[in-house]
């Protein structure tokens, strides 16, 4: 399995050149990184070609990285139902530059780049109908990026004498508390001081030997 | 007398609608009864699921995901301890696997018992919806008796799952297997060929194979037009490559097809859950890794060890190795996926939920065109949508 996927990861590669910056093959999944330019010209290929066949797009998603330059991944997870694989396509972008909108290629990728773009605020470049979809009508920023609070910023009630829901700040009666368990010391591989020793004197005795 | 013409209307349909199938809000737009577009509006169920879990340890995170397809919500968490077991590279001892897909197709029945008998109610008939309940309050029992609740069980653990069943439960099950078959054949006798049922759904919301593809389509929806495609044959996880069953393939690709399909499913279903409980071997229900499965309370006792493997995993939590992986499991309403980045720490970095029900219910605008209003409720019910899962 491992070893078709990787024949197919290079053929890919191959046949695309330079488009393709960097190809992995890890736990049995297939991953290439692409650049944002080739978006549409990559996924036609990959699903007419007829070693790939990926008809369908399982799922379009953004991924948050505020330390990147370019900070936001884009995700394409498609499925080929004739060879029974998957593979997963990526690239990079910022808050400014669109990505190409992959509508025309496949229907299904409306509502996930709505959603996308909702979530993220990636914009999507000739997209038919660029909404919101999972936020309320109104709603301002992008809930999931890193730099977006986990209570928001706005907080909704019913108003009795406007008889009608109103959007007020959010108002904690207790600071929002978040632990941290992470413990700082099992980074640390369980070399015992004078075990690194041993395999050293291994290492002497083979090359003396 | 002179030609008035008559203009195009749009009609709100929900969000408090009983057919919505929850809170879905459309917006119609009409030609007199006829639909010319339709423009579902969701997100009236957004909780921020995924927001939430990127600030919760991997154990927390599993409770949210009965929350999303709140009818079958093993099968959600099913995808996601898969995805981390997968980031883990742990091994899940075969009884666990066996009393996990065990679950998985009991929830499959209540998710289809559910669907059919609503999506008959929505076109009419209202029996089968009563008779259903019955049977989900008795599957219910089953899975209050192995994990303590009802409906969000969280019960399926990275590395197998919470709790072994308790003594006898395997006899109560093949009791209530054996009885079912009848209640299935009663259910068809009232719905398969009745006059009603068919002119209600018979080449209602055709799609094609080409158009799943390109709508993203999975599980029963995709079957239903033809196309044999099942991801627990296909791309077997957990005991399913071990289980004998059929894939029920439709024809047509209508809403007709698409109730057959999942009546057929309820039976391949039940005769998974007959070779579980007949294969089903002794043994330990969950892995005995303990940095990522809790120590028995008798352990604790005695060992230094387990007291310490027990307290880290309960305030820190399992560190999943840095990786990503998209994980699919065939759902009842199709394919649920978990796109996991962990990034060494002991909670998810992003955490994408990928709902069947939220490719499908995209197609709404292509399934509706042309057809009546009254069509339109036939095709959200025949679809399968829950919005739990949709809005997440």
């Amino acid at each position: 399995m491992d070893l078709a996927l990787k024949e197919l990861g290079d053929y890919i590669s191959g046949s695309l050149g330079d488009v393709v910056t960097d190809m992995e093959c890890r736990l049995d999944e297939l991953m290439i990184t692409i650049k944002r330019e080739d978006i549409l010209g990559v996924l036609k290929f990959l699903r007419d070609d007829a070693n790939c066949q990926f008809k369908q797009l399982m799922d379009l998603c953004g991924v948050d990285f505020p330390e990147e330059d370019e900070r936001f991944c884009v995700v394409y997870n498609l499925l080929s139902l004739t060879h029974n694989n998957r593979i997963r396509v990526k690239t990079w972008t910022d808050e400014n530059t669109p990505v190409a909108s992959a509508t025309q290629l496949f229907s299904s990728a409306g509502w996930w780049e709505r959603e996308t773009w909702d979530l993220y605020g990636i914009y999507f470049a000739d997209h038919p109908d660029l909404r919101r979809i999972l936020t309320d009508y109104g709603f301002e920023g992008h809930p999931l990026r890193k730099d977006f609070p986990l209570t928001g910023y706005v907080e909704l009630r019913y108003d009795d004498e406007q008889k009608r829901v109103v959007y007020e700040p959010v108002h904690l009666t207790q600071e929002f508390r978040t632990f941290d368990f992470l413990s700082p010391w099992e980074g640390v591989q369980p070399v015992l001081p004078g075990d690194e020793k041993a395999e050293t004197t291994d290492g002497a005795a083979e090359e003396g030997a | 007398m002179a030609e008035t013409e008559i203009k195009n209307y749009n009609l709100n349909f929900g969000p408090q609608h009983p057919a919505a199938h929850g809170v879905l809000r459309m917006v119609l737009e009409m030609d007199g009864e006829v639909i010319e577009r339709t423009d579902p509006h969701i997100g009236l169920l957004h909780r921020g699921t995924e927001k939430l879990i990127e600030y919760k340890t991997y154990a927390q995170a599993v409770p949210y995901f009965d929350r999303l397809d709140y009818v079958a919500p093993q099968n959600q968490e099913h995808a996601f301890v898969l995805a981390v077991e997968k980031l883990f590279g742990v091994a899940v001892p075969k009884r666990g696997q066996y009393i996990r897909v065990l679950f998985c197709e009991i929830g499959r029945i209540l998710n289809h018992l559910l669907n059919i008998t609503s999506y008959a109610m929505d076109v009419g008939a209202m029996t089968p919806m009563l008779w259903a309940f019955e049977e989900r309050e008795r599957l219910m029992e089953f899975c209050e008796g192995v994990s303590g609740a009802r409906l969000h069980m969280n019960y399926y653990r990275v590395g197998g799952v919470a709790f072994d069943m308790p003594h006898g439960m395997d006899a109560d099950i093949k009791d209530w297997a054996d009885n079912f078959t009848t209640f299935i054949d009663d259910l068809e006798l009232l719905l398969t060929e009745n006059r009603i049922f068919k002119q209600r759904t018979v080449d209602i919301g055709v799609i094609s194979a080409e158009q799943c593809y390109d709508w993203g389509f999975s599980g029963p929806n995709i079957r239903a037009s033809g196309v044999p495609w099942d991801l627990r044959k296909s791309q077997p996880y957990d005991a399913y490559a071990e289980m004998n069953f059929d894939i029920p393939v439709g024809k047509h690709g209508d809403c007709y097809d698409r109730y057959l399909v999942r009546i057929l499913e309820m039976r391949e279903s039940l005769k998974i859950i007959h070779q579980c409980l007949e294969y089903m071997p002794d043994g330990p229900y969950k892995s005995e890794d303990h940095k990522v499965t809790p120590p028995s309370r008798a352990d604790m006792k005695q060992s230094m060890e387990a007291m310490i493997h027990h307290f880290k995993l309960f305030t820190e939590g399992m560190r999943v190795p840095a990786g990503e992986t998209y994980t699919a499991v065939e759902a009842p309403k199709g394919e649920f996926g978990v796109f996991l980045i962990a990034d060494g720490t002991n909670k998810p970095y992003r955490c994408k939920i990928r709902a069947p029900g939220f490719a499908h219910l995209q197609a709404m605008d292509f399934l509706s065109k042309g057809h009546m209003l009254a069509d339109a409720v036939a095709n959200i019910g025949s679809i399968d949508v829950v919005f739990g899962e949709i809005d997440r």
